[in-house]
């Protein structure tokens, strides 16, 4: 028990749940603008991927840290419009395209590493974005500037859907298409942008992983945090506000799993603590789904004048 | 952009879309084995004579097609009606692990008893083990609306964890130095050698049968009626008289049963005991082999092979010319998506208007 509080009092935890937390805030809202529009983006882990691939490769090519954020975004929207493409272009299963897009995006990335450095057993490393000491405010200053992006995000994600023509058009889109269609939203258009500009998060969210929390890529280092952002979504019931402080809860059963690991007197195998974030979030799952008010027209492709 | 349906596609187009969509697959991959420098003629070349060019090669082949056919059924059966299983990679492991459990070595975890009891006894606990994974993302989807996609994706993770932990712990082989792998199997429960000097195991036949059994099933029973039903509308299906609830629980049971097949029968006749690396996602590529044989169980045999021609021959072919065996990876991947464009394109027109 005062192992626990000892735990809990240490600033440095909460400088890892924050840690933590940060990619999964960018994925869930990147998830969250994709399925507000109506349209499941299960590309997220492969997107992650190819996202810190990306962004490591270009800044380990010797672009600035910033430009490395920008190309894994832009690495999103190329992943992005090819979702779009095949589900609301060709009203494709959103489901087999999503899982697709991860697998195609992921081989890609690790290819594309492997040919990069084809003999190199310890992966090259880079300069990550260092912590904002110049912030006044304990915690935060010890995390880096794109943590503080993603907290930012939050609000102005919120600000766009609920306060703004274009995310009422958005929003419109994946309740009722027909009705946003009668009243001149152009479905096609909208539910683009959103996947669009959704997965341009998810490349973000990536690249934290290579570019801030670590200094190089692996095989593996995104590990189903796409996934859980796509559990996370719903447990916010497909809101911002919520959706942070799901990631946060999340990032604190996770930091609090490695802590106990790391405390040496663990009684229990330490997959048993690993096991704990999935679990949560399958109890999450069950837990919301009842009330879970899900955007009408999500996973039902549009076509003009079908019903 | 707007899409017409086609009054009626011929049926040498359904056949040809799928083959000429993975001709340009290989046609854009060309750009990645220029990248990485090495000639595409000969890259390919070498790669279908690693994967098809030799006896030694369709040996290799058969053998990894074995269990990728049997998820590739398992994927098949779920989609059929719409329950997306992604959790096929679990469902395997669970299935290895019961097999290691009834019919492990004495003094390890198996039981005493005559092989002729003993291995249907295994092979029935490692279908159970498989079906009871899926079960629960099943009955979470239909009676709570918990999308299963999420939910099978989730206990993949928890029971490789799992896995891990029982190879460490009560079910690791004393005498592997070490090592996190089961104890092996009995010797009188493995399965025979297909072909003389080769790994290709009478493994091959079960996944062939079941494919038969499972396109019988979906052809004559009452329960393939009730399958492609629900698939195409579960409400509609419901409102028919449909008995829904039951068909899902018995669709999960079954693709469950399939894939915890796929690890007793990679048990039995390749690696004798569970590791943790003993499938390299095997569940998830069996995704993309229902997709490319477009949910048909026959044509899932045709797709397990190829594929598993493909993930073989890019092994040879990545020791001879140095191109990264993700190659295969990226092949796969890019066949999914552009059999799917193609699979549309029978059925659709498409306009360019506005």
């Amino acid at each position: 028990m005062t192992d626990l509080l000892d735990i809990l009092s240490n600033p440095a935890f909460w400088v890892a749940v924050l840690r933590i937390a940060t990619p999964l805030i960018l994925g869930t809202l990147g998830v969250l603008l994709c399925e507000r529009a109506g349209v499941l983006n299960l590309g997220i882990e492969g997107i992650m991927v190819a996202g810190a691939f990306t962004g490591w490769l270009a800044v380990y090519a010797g672009a600035p840290l910033w430009a490395g954020v920008g190309v894994a975004a832009l690495t999103g929207m190329v992943f992005g419009l090819l979702h779009a493409f095949l589900t609301v272009g060709l009203a494709l299963s959103q489901h087999v395209s999503g899982l697709g897009i991860t697998l195609l995006a992921t081989a890609l990335s690790y290819f594309g590493y492997r040919v990069s450095f084809p003999k190199v057993n310890t992966p090259p490393t880079i300069t990550p974005f260092a912590p904002m000491d110049w912030l006044p405010v304990p915690i935060l200053n010890a995390q880096t500037a794109l943590t503080l992006f993603a907290l930012l995000l939050v609000p102005a994600v919120a600000w766009v859907l609920y306060r703004t023509p274009l995310g009422l058009a958005l929003r419109m889109v994946g309740e009722n298409p027909q009705a946003a269609e009668s009243q001149g939203v152009s479905v096609a258009a909208t539910r683009t942008g959103a996947i669009v500009a959704g997965s341009a998060l998810m490349g973000v969210a990536g690249a934290f992983l290579t570019l801030s929390a670590f200094n190089a890529f692996f095989f593996n280092m995104v590990n189903g945090r796409g996934w859980i952002c796509v559990a996370l979504v719903v447990f916010a019931s497909w809101r911002p506000g919520k959706a942070l402080l799901g990631a946060l809860l999340f990032a604190f059963f996770d930091a609090l799993q490695l802590r106990l690991q790391q405390s040496g007197d663990a009684v229990l195998p330490y997959q048993l603590y690993l096991m704990l974030p999935y679990l949560l979030s399958i109890l999450a799952l069950v837990l919301v789904a009842r009330k879970a008010s899900y955007p009408q027209a999500l996973m039902k492709p549009y076509r003009k004048g079908e019903r | 952009m707007r899409l017409e349906r086609r009054h009626e596609s011929s049926r040498i187009a359904l056949v040809l879309a799928p083959i000429g969509a993975v001709l340009f697959t290989l046609l854009v991959s060309a750009l990645l084995v220029r990248w990485a420098g090495a000639p595409v003629g000969r890259t390919y070349a070498l790669l279908l004579q690693g994967g098809f060019g030799s006896v030694f090669a369709w040996s290799e082949t058969l053998t990894r097609a074995i269990p990728l056919i049997l998820t590739g059924l398992a994927a098949t059966v779920a989609f059929k009606a719409r329950l997306f299983n992604i959790g096929a990679e679990g469902q395997l492991f669970a299935g290895a692990l019961a097999a290691v459990a009834v019919g492990g070595m004495h003094g390890g975890t198996g039981f005493e008893l005559s092989p002729w009891l003993l291995f249907p006894l295994m092979m029935l606990a490692a279908a159970v083990a498989g079906a009871l994974m899926l079960l629960g993302p099943a009955l979470m989807k239909n009676k709570l609306g918990v999308d299963e996609v999420v939910t099978t994706l989730l206990i993949n993770f928890i029971v490789l964890l799992g896995v891990s932990a029982l190879l460490d712990g009560p079910m690791k082989d004393p005498t592997a130095m070490g090592w996190p792998q089961s104890v092996s199997l009995q010797p009188d429960l493995e399965l025979g050698k297909l072909i003389a000097q080769t790994r290709v195991h009478t493994g091959l036949l079960w996944a062939v049968s079941l494919a038969v059994c499972v396109w019988a099933i979906f052809k004559y029973t009452v329960l393939g009626f009730d399958i492609r039903a629900v698939g195409a509308n579960a409400r509609a299906a419901a409102f028919a008289g449909v008995p829904v609830t039951r068909t899902v629980v018995m669709v999960a049971l079954l693709s469950g049963a399939l894939a915890g097949l796929a690890g007793a029968i990679e048990v039995a006749g390749r690696t004798s005991y569970v590791t943790l690396d003993m499938s390299p996602g095997y569940g998830y590529t069996g995704i993309v082999i229902a997709m490319l044989a477009g949910l048909h169980p026959l044509g899932v045999i045709a797709a397990g092979v190829f594929v598993a021609g493909v993930l073989v021959g890019a092994d040879t072919m990545s020791r001879a010319v140095g191109v990264p065996t993700y190659i295969a990876d990226v092949i796969v991947a890019a066949s999914l998506i552009a059999v799917l464009v193609a699979t549309l394109l029978t059925q659709y027109r498409v306009r360019v208007a506005k």
